[in-house]
């Protein structure tokens, strides 16, 4: 009966509260509710730092008109006692998908590649789709908004989740009984963005993050170009763009790293994100809080690994159970460090999992008034809406819940979601709680039983002196039925009755188990106590273990610094014109070689006795494609406007293992899937260190290119994308020299330019300020290439890979091109039929500056050996061999006054090595980068023991989680792709 | 287009006759040779100093300090003599050029196919087979690859006109993928990269077993009706053939050997490994001899030590169990790496001379061909050579003579002459 009257208030609600003003009535005379609505006696915490006792809030025609301790009610107000009550502003979920149909990942595929663009009038590129709108794709979800009402939520905004730029949103209120137009808040609510490309539209372009950041990078430029009025032609994509330039940008990032990239790509373009995170954000929070950024944040922290196998458990990785253990507390470092964040409920499976996350997040630290922010006033901040959500101040819309109490508690029970004014019920408040302990008069006996649970799902416990019963108990619209059975559930006693409000006690109808009917009562002896086991758990404050730097396995407690270091006698090879040192000193101080001599003092040094040991200058990979997110942009084939700074990893395994080979720097390339690649990264292997700091300090500039098969595309591909011969590889670069010839001429003469950063980047290699790593296999195109590039008056600085060199060594001396050469590769394709290894040997005979290159993430950890290959293959000296990893790569990375040799003033990045450098026995003892260990084979083996007891800690908490019922996921194991150019 | 692509095919196949030649292969040993003052790595973890090599008709008739020696005498003082290295589990001659699919002969379709057969493939006058000699790799086991039961691999070595010459042992050995319990995320369906465990494993582990079965009761079957995969099987249950189990993870090494010796497999072989050093007291118990992955790989796991693959060999070395290392996962033309990979494990503190028994005598043993290769010895076929110095070393890893079968053999390679082609143009200006 209750029921059925709440339905028709509901209608009749609707009816008259959200029926638009200026439409006809049809179906009756116009009849208007101007009647207020009060809830007084509440504790309402109008915002989550403004908390009222025992407060009236007041609301008309779906607003809070007030809120006080003392409100004067108007006459015709609608009084609802919410003594004992609590009464929050209902939450806001600002990345959602609510109601908007989303795109699905298409089945199938094997279709050819598509370059060009597939729409007309648009932006040349198709996952850029700024004109897109979420409300033409917006249906309101009745099934969902309940579920997101019973999890708190009165407003969500939502959008379409594909492409690179997503158009704008759609704020809505989860109003079941209105219709779209009042509870379409804002139909164009923010702007959306992303690093990833569209799931439906198949154009190649950009096939990497590297290449969605140079995409958002030229389409602002573009935006603004086009604004000028520079355009012949209409692009309904920049028009969109220009026009949601003063909405909220919201950015998909996912992760601390590409919340930093889509930050610095805002800060270029004046604008601040706000941003979707990862959850990981506490790894690097310094730089996250250094963002400005809001962020949204999801609470889907990992479940527990099961680990109950213990051969499945080696598969799972330290930092994936660190993971598990340290993501709970990202709210609380966030919230504690001054990030502004709102949650989402976004990746979550059902928003029913919602409050259980939340919960975690709180026992790990995290504030309640912070939560409670994150979900009402933050969020509501964000999309610029504080003068109409996510408070209950005067004015705003009559959202909010009404709770039994702390919303944060776990035995809080949510009664109602008020949404514009329109009452939900979630659970009934009227219930009344009958949970406590009873005597149980029933057929002549006295039975002890006591009720818990929640207050609208109990639980009964029913005892005859120690004999536990079975029975049931229901209840349900004030009416509470039980059962129980006696002699092994062959008696069975039922009872009924209404639930009074004037007594604790229970009374009602009993049927007995022989059919006759009698009455029963339940004397109330005690309320409800705390669970034990409850109060028990939420003393245990979970322990949450450092992070390191990078946070994995063999990661640094703390950032290493630099040292003053003495080597006493060590044989040093300086790959300078003294050659091999023998029993000699060598002093590195302030991150600089200091001394090179005989008996140096040793002042405040840390003395190395290197007797018998050989200490080197670092040693120096031209060509790696480690610590990268991604090698190729094949998108297109030419893609100079792409940058491997942009995507350096300094979280990959890759680099450790790199310095215990040895290795202090390395040039990041860019893949060879197109002729002109993106621009190089020059790293130093400074292990915990973040990608910018890994990056040299005025770095030289360098791009790569590349020729032959894999530019050809001749294994792989559909052949429709040009060149497919090398004829066609020499006409990519004609076309593209001549067009940043031109375009350089034409800004330099001031005239208005369309901004091109590919063109810009070709101009700097036309202008001497840019140096190609050119990927080059056979002869005949090794001298193509140097031919190009005399007709355009500028050298091409390296040849990498350049197997034929050997062919070509006399004109490439001529040329003045270096060389960076595999050891012995050869025979993986057909390009390679003549590569020899004597290469080296014979293009540094001929003049050729030759260094050996790894090109490959196992091969990097023992250059040493693979420049001792040279000495096999065409005899070449071991001092001279020894240069090809050090000095001679320095000199072709044009930081050869820097690095790559044991030189007074140059950068302390040494190595000290057991044996002969260049001998298969050799094992790297410590690596140095200025004058910084990063590698220590003693402290190698230390951490291999923490990392051993950590792993069993973790698996230890990880057994107790699952024993204490936590949820757990199988075992796996994330990994990397390891790359190469062809990656 | 189709038109273009027989094109490059004739080219291929043209370029092919000019200048795929091999060496043209020695002639049989007519007459006896002699090394002297040699230090002789034996194979079998000894070495003799200042030894004397005679062999003749193809075998070593003499080996020893002072004995004496008989025709052409070879002094090598100073230098090195090892057997010839032994390279299993590779798939030489059958793969020329990875990138072009026209050269690979190295992977037939189907599933549970023991009858395909690498020797009638395996292509003697390879390039790259030619290229691993001046390294000292002088024989291999070729072997089909892909599917969970390849096919049959037999022992060549490097010095022949064709196949049926190149022939050592006919057919030695079937080889068995097994299932891994973990599987790859299809990245290009959204799963994240990595691994998860594999569902099916159990499913695939029935499939070997029913095969098994179905093998063995083939054998015991008077059917006149040839069924050539499990007709192929038969030598495994009598022990004139060796099954060779590809597996990496313990529960993987362990089902997979269980499951052989179970099914009455005489003689089984462990390949690849990577946690063998977990279980070696299993392997040990169950007699398996392991050919370990080769040392130049970079760790499967982020939190295991970076030198694990380095040491691998020396930790199941030293657990007592019998060892060898092979390449089979690495691209044909990285084998003339061989002796480098066990030059790595010895800078992990592994015995040099034990470290020579795992390119030589302990893989003749796994392979089955100890009787006559793999050691120096008096009796044994004269495959060997002789290095300037230590062949585990780049730096020292030069060879100045070879012999398969006491024929000498040329140690010049596509690439030698177009070192020297190419080193004379420049010096010729």
């Amino acid at each position: 009966m209750k029921t059925k009257l709440l339905c028709l208030a509901i209608l009749w609600c609707g009816s008259t509260l959200f029926a638009q003003d200026y439409f006809p009535e049809n179906d009756g005379v116009k009849s208007k509710n101007n009647n207020y609505t009060a809830f007084t006696n509440a504790k309402i915490y109008v915002t989550p730092t403004q908390v009222i006792d025992g407060g009236t809030l007041l609301i008309q025609n779906g607003k809070v008109k007030q809120v006080g301790k003392t409100v004067t009610l108007p006459k015709n107000t609608v009084v609802i006692d919410t003594k004992g009550h609590s009464i929050y502003p209902s939450f806001i979920d600002v990345y959602s998908k609510f109601g908007v149909e989303q795109t699905k990942r298409p089945s199938g595929g094997g279709r050819s590649q598509q370059y060009d663009a597939a729409r007309q009038g648009f932006y040349w590129n198709d996952h850029i789709m700024p004109e897109n709108a979420a409300i033409a794709k917006f249906k309101y979800d009745d099934k969902k908004a309940k579920e997101l009402r019973d999890a708190g939520f009165g407003v969500v905004n939502s959008h379409i989740h594909d492409g690179i730029v997503r158009g704008t949103g759609v704020l809505v209120a989860l109003n079941g009984s209105g219709d779209d137009s009042n509870r379409i808040l804002d139909d164009t609510s923010a702007q959306y963005l992303s690093f990833t490309r569209s799931l439906i539209k198949r154009q190649a372009y950009p096939s990497s993050l590297m290449g969605s950041m140079a995409l958002l990078r030229q389409m602002y430029a573009d935006a603004k170009w086009y604004a000028a009025g520079n355009s012949d032609t209409k692009d309904r994509s920049l028009e969109a763009l220009n026009k949601n330039k003063g909405l909220v940008q919201i950015f998909e990032a996912k992760d601390k790293g590409h919340a930093l990239r889509a930050d610095k790509i805002g800060d270029a373009n004046g604008i601040q994100y706000a941003i979707l995170g990862g959850g990981n954000e506490y790894e690097r929070i310094a730089d996250i809080k250094g963002t400005n950024a809001k962020f949204i944040l999801p609470v889907n922290f990992p479940d527990a690994y099961d680990v109950s196998d213990p051969i499945a458990a080696n598969y799972v990785n330290l930092k994936d159970m660190r993971k598990w253990n340290q993501a709970p507390a990202n709210p609380k470092i966030m919230a504690d460090n001054g990030v502004s964040f709102s949650f989402t409920l976004y990746d979550l499976k059902s928003p029913s999992k919602f409050k259980a996350k939340l919960m975690k997040a709180i026992k790990y630290g995290l504030p309640k008034t912070k939560a409670l922010e994150a979900l009402t006033t933050v969020p509501a901040s964000i999309l610029g809406k504080s003068g109409t959500i996510g408070s209950l101040q005067a004015g705003r819309q009559a959202n909010f819940l009404i709770t039994s109490g702390d919303i944060f508690d776990k035995n809080t029970t949510l009664y109602e979601n008020w949404v514009q004014g329109h009452k939900n019920v979630i659970n009934d408040k009227s219930q009344k709680d009958i949970r406590g302990t009873y005597d149980l008069s029933a057929g002549g006996m006295t039975y002890q039983m006591s009720i818990t649970g929640e207050v609208s799902k109990p639980k009964i416990e029913i005892k005859q002196d120690t004999n536990k019963l079975k029975s049931k108990i229901s209840y349900k619209n004030d009416w509470v039925a039980l059962s129980f059975a006696t002699d092994k559930g062959e008696k069975n006693y039922r009872m009924t009755g209404l639930v009074s409000n004037a007594t604790d006690n229970l009374k009602g109808k009993l049927t007995l188990p022989n059919g006759n009917e009698t009455t029963f009562s339940a004397l109330k002896t005690a309320g409800q106590t705390a669970d034990k086991k409850d109060a028990k758990k939420a003393d245990n404050a979970p322990v949450v273990l450092a992070t390191t730097f990078p946070n994995l396995a063999y990661g640094f407690k703390t950032q290493p610094k630099a040292e003053t270091i003495l080597f006493k006698n060590a044989t040093v090879w300086t790959s300078e014109e003294e050659g091999i040192l023998e029993k000699t000193d060598v002093l590195i101080k302030n991150g600089k070689i200091a001394k090179i001599g005989i008996n140096l003092s040793a002042g405040n040094a840390t003395v190395v006795d290197a007797l018998g040991k050989h200490l080197t200058a670092g040693v120096i990979d031209e060509h790696t494609h480690i610590a990268a997110l991604a090698i190729n942009e094949g998108g297109h084939n030419s893609t100079a406007e792409v940058k491997m700074e942009d995507v350096v990893d300094n979280e990959d395994i890759d680099i450790y293992r790199q310095l215990a080979g040895g290795v202090t720097s390395a040039q990041l390339l860019h893949g060879s899937a197109n002729p002109i690649g993106g621009r190089s990264a020059i790293l130093k292997l400074k292990w915990g260190a973040s990608p910018e700091d890994m990056i040299f300090t005025n770095s030289p500039k360098f791009i790569k290119f590349a020729l032959g098969e894999n530019v050809k595309q001749s294994n792989w591909g559909s052949g429709n994308r040009f060149p497919q011969t090398r004829m066609g590889v020499e006409q990519v670069f004609m076309n593209y020299f001549q067009r940043g010839k031109e375009y350089d001429i034409k800004k330099k003469s001031g005239q208005p330019f369309r901004y091109d950063e590919e063109m810009e980047v070709i101009a700097e290699i036309l202008n001497g300020e840019r140096f190609i790593s050119c990927h080059s296999y056979v002869q005949s195109e090794i001298n193509m290439m140097m031919k190009v590039a005399e007709h355009f008056n500028f050298r091409v600085n390296t040849f990498t890979h350049i197997l034929e060199g050997y062919k070509v060594a006399d004109k490439m001396a001529k040329h003045g091109v270096g060389a960076g050469t595999f050891s012995d590769w050869w025979a993986y394709k057909y390009e390679v039929n003549d590569a020899i290894p004597y290469n080296a040997a014979i293009m540094h005979k001929q003049g050729v500056t030759v260094a050996i290159n790894s090109d490959d993430g196992e091969m990097a950890r023992r250059l040493n050996q693979e420049a001792a290959k040279t000495i096999k293959y065409g005899g070449t000296s071991e001092l001279e061999a020894w240069k090809m990893v050090t000095i001679n790569p320095a000199k072709l990375l044009h930081i050869d006054n820097r690095v790559g040799s044991i030189k007074v003033g140059k950068d302390a990045d040494v190595v000290l090595w057991s044996d002969h450098p260049l001998s298969i026995y050799a094992k790297a003892e410590k690596t140095i980068i200025e004058g910084t260990t990063y590698f220590d084979l003693e402290k190698d083996q230390q951490m291999r023991a923490a990392i051993k007891q950590e792993r069993t800690q973790l698996i230890n908490m990880m057994l107790k989680e699952k024993a204490g019922g936590g949820k757990t996921q199988g075992p796996k194991m994330s990994k990397k792709e390891r790359m190469t150019c062809e990656s | 287009m189709k038109k273009h692509t027989n094109l490059v095919l004739a080219l291929l196949l043209s370029f092919g006759m000019t200048s795929w030649a091999q060496q043209t292969p020695a002639d049989t040993q007519s007459e006896a040779i002699t090394i002297t003052g040699a230090t002789a790595h034996i194979g079998d973890g000894t070495v003799v100093e200042n030894c004397t090599i005679v062999f003749e008709d193809g075998k070593i008739t003499a080996l020893g300090t002072g004995e004496s020696t008989k025709g052409l005498v070879i002094d090598a003082s100073g230098k090195h003599v090892y057997p010839g290295f032994i390279a299993p589990v590779k798939e030489l001659g059958l793969i020329e050029v990875n990138a072009v699919r026209a050269s690979d002969d190295s992977d037939e379709i189907g599933e549970m196919i023991p009858h395909i057969r690498s020797l009638i493939a395996y292509n003697a006058e390879s390039k790259v087979v030619e290229s691993m000699r001046p390294n000292g790799v002088l024989m291999a086991q070729i072997t089909p690859k892909g599917g969970r039961i390849s096919g049959t691999s037999s022992i060549v070595q490097f010095d022949a006109w064709n196949w049926e010459d190149a022939a050592v042992k006919v057919d030695d050995g079937i080889h068995l993928s097994w299932p891994s319990s973990f599987r790859r995320g299809r990245w290009w369906l959204g799963e994240p990269r990595g691994l998860k465990p594999n569902k099916n494993y159990q499913k695939q582990v029935t499939e070997v077993e029913t095969f098994l079965q179905n093998s063995i009761a083939y054998g015991k079957g008077t059917s006149k009706e040839l069924n050539p995969a499990f007709a192929a099987m038969q030598g495994v249950f009598k022990g004139s053939q060796i099954l060779y189990v590809y597996a990496d993870g313990e529960k993987e090494i362990i089902d997979g050997i269980t499951l052989a010796k179970n099914s009455g497999v005489k003689s089984v072989v462990l390949v690849g490994g990577y946690h063998a050093y977990k279980v070696t007291d299993f392997l040990k118990e169950n007699e398996v001899p392991v050919l370990v992955q080769f040392t130049h790989n970079t760790p499967n796991f982020e939190d295991d030590d970076y030198d694990l693959p380095y040491k691998l060999p020396k930790l199941l070395s030293d657990a007592g169990l019998l060892v060898a290392i092979q390449n089979g996962e690495a691209s044909n033309f990285q084998t003339r790496n061989l002796p480098f990979y066990a030059g790595q494990v010895v800078g992990q503190g592994l015995d040099k001379e034990k470290a020579v028994q795992m390119l030589t005598g302990n893989t003749a043993k796994i392979l089955g061909i100890d009787a006559t290769h793999g050691t120096l010895a008096v009796g044994k076929s004269a495959t060997l050579f002789v290095s300037q110095g230590d062949a585990l070393d780049m730096r020292t890893n030069q060879l100045t003579h070879a012999f398969i079968d006491g024929r000498s053999i040329s140690l010049e390679t596509h690439q030698t002459q177009l070192w020297k082609r190419y080193s004379e143009k420049y010096e010729g200006k």
